[in-house]
């Protein structure tokens, strides 16, 4: 279980950190006017910050969805005993970069199901066929060990 | 001769002054305040250049800067920060109020300037600048620091500290016995805690009286509220800065962060203004003397706020080299010290020698404390480094 310490930071916000099992501080200032900063301690010196990243509400979404991404894989395979969930990179200059889910037709030669394609940071959940795929998308999809395999070397080679 | 005309001209030039030597501050990363108090010495009597025909307007203007200093710095935390930064740093607090307060105080006595000279050299010495500290803490990014909340916290009681201080400093300079100065602090501190619980339980409802969604007709109510409280309590013999200190205490919330963001270029020109005319007030022949002094004194609040800082740092269990950054992120001194040099000189209770210290003092202290904070980190590490064989 992580630890969030809550400090707040009188005329300025809140800082919002734990410490990471490698003791790395990671955590976030929120200012009092909605901006908020992402902060990474030093190794040598836990008091201090590496750097302090302003991000704007949008990129702070962002952010958050490409690490919650992995989670939501995590929580599938949580809820479902023997059901297998991978998240399948969809790289730009695939065949499918810019072709819809249904022409992948991986339902039909890899019975894997895709539940949810994350792009930009924002999670788009159950795509219908006609969703527009393109470079960069990544794929959460359920099915057996070897579908799931060769989903991967559907989206890869066509 | 004196027509609108010159007097644009003056004042143009001033504003435009300012502006260059603030740009140049930023650049080389020091607070423009000592480029707006070497400005002020330039101009004026005994200076470079003597402006005439704007003095009236260049003293209401002061005035109404050191208003909107204290206004925006009551505003800048609220009640309920306060109240917790208080019970949290207490024992902090006064450790940097007798450290940092007891070398103006000695310097006073020593030139025998009694003591009301004292009590206000004290407050010179003792209050950080919290304008420059934020800025510096936030160029440095180091917000994200652990040592950074032990800085603010000291910070905030220095604030109340502040509350408590000026109207007794503004009693005792208007001429007020002993017994008028005990009446007053007891005054004082029961105006203090009712405005503290006024704006803890009704906070919204003094908000509510200036806050509008129309951002013109909140700036002038704002800005109308602060002038009828300093003024108000001008007449009354507490200083109108305390007014506007207490007022900004007072309205809190959203209301209070609209109010900051739309009052701060207003407070940055008038807070020019005003390190300005106490420039201009200060003949320049008068620094070289007392300069000696204020380089010693400068040299010894360095070490004593140092010394606060590493103190109140390792009680939080901070490191060796969070503690020296906590230690040097207090040692600049700026506006406040010289609201305080001027409330005691415009009274003329004082030496008025103490403008001239209190000027070369935050010539100095506004400088080095930047330099302070960016610097301290190597030599620091160095000197960790360097002792380290030594210690084991």
């Amino acid at each position: 279980m992580v630890n969030v310490e809550v400090t707040p930071l009188p005329g300025i916000g809140t800082r919002q950190d734990f410490v990471s099992r490698q003791g790395r501080r990671i955590g976030v200032i929120t200012y009092r006017d909605g901006r908020s900063e992402l902060i990474v301690s030093r190794v040598d010196d836990p008091d201090t910050c590496t750097s302090s990243i302003p991000l704007t509400p949008d990129e702070a979404g962002a952010l958050a969805s490409l690490l919650g991404a992995p989670q939501l894989v995590a929580q599938l395979q949580d809820e479902l005993d023997g059901v297998n969930t991978k998240q399948l990179p969809l790289v730009p200059g695939s065949p499918y970069d810019g072709r819809t889910l249904g022409d992948t037709a991986l339902r039909s030669r890899t019975a894997v199901s895709v539940v949810a394609v994350v792009r930009a940071g924002t999670v788009h959940p159950s795509p219908r066929p006609d969703f527009m795929l393109g470079g960069g998308d990544a794929l959460i999809t359920v099915g057996t060990k070897e579908g799931l395999a060769k989903a991967a070397d559907v989206l890869n080679h066509g | 001769m004196h027509t609108p005309a010159i007097a644009l001209i003056e004042l143009g030039a001033i504003f435009f002054g300012l502006g260059v030597l603030g740009r140049l501050a930023w650049k080389i990363g020091i607070s423009p305040i000592p480029f707006y108090l070497l400005g002020g010495l330039a101009f004026g009597s005994g200076g470079l250049i003597p402006l005439e025909g704007i003095e009236e307007f260049a003293s209401l203007a002061s005035e109404i800067g050191v208003i909107l200093l204290l206004l925006l710095l009551g505003l800048e935390y609220s009640a309920a920060e306060l109240v917790t930064g208080l019970k949290r740093s207490w024992l902090a607090g006064l450790v940097d109020l007798v450290l940092n307060a007891a070398p103006g105080v000695a310097v006073a006595l020593l030139l025998g300037w009694g003591p009301i000279g004292a009590l206000a050299m004290a407050g010179v010495t003792y209050i950080s600048s919290s304008g420059i500290v934020a800025k510096v803490l936030g160029d440095l990014g180091r917000l994200g620091n652990r040592e950074t909340p032990v800085i603010l916290s000291i910070l905030v009681f220095e604030d109340l500290a502040m509350a408590v201080y000026l109207p007794i400093l503004t009693a005792l300079l208007a001429g007020a016995t002993l017994l008028g100065g005990l009446t007053a602090i007891g005054i004082s501190l029961a105006v203090v805690t009712v405005v503290l619980l006024l704006a803890l339980r009704f906070g919204r409802y003094v908000s509510a009286i200036v806050d509008s969604p129309d951002p013109e007709v909140f700036l002038l109510r704002v800005l109308g509220a602060a002038l009828l409280v300093a003024g108000f309590a001008s007449q009354l013999q507490v200083s109108a800065a305390v007014g506007a200190f207490l007022l900004g205490i007072a309205i809190s919330g959203s209301t209070a962060e609209n109010a900051t963001r739309m009052l701060e270029p207003l407070r940055d020109l008038f807070a020019a203004m005003f390190f300005v005319v106490f420039g201009l007030n200060t003949v320049p022949s008068t620094i070289p003397p007392v300069l000696g002094v204020a380089l010693a004194l400068a040299a010894v609040t360095t070490v004593t706020k140092l010394a606060t800082g590493w103190w109140a740092a390792r009680r939080q269990g901070i490191g060796r080299l969070g503690r020296a950054r906590a230690g040097a992120a207090l040692v600049a001194r700026g506006e406040f010290s010289i609201v305080i040099a001027g409330l005691a000189v415009s009274t003329g209770a004082v030496d008025s020698q103490l403008a001239a210290l209190a000027t070369a003092y935050v010539l100095i202290m506004a400088v080095l404390g930047p330099l302070a904070a960016r610097f301290i980190e190597p030599i620091a590490r160095l000197a960790i480094t360097r002792l380290r064989p030594a210690t084991a």
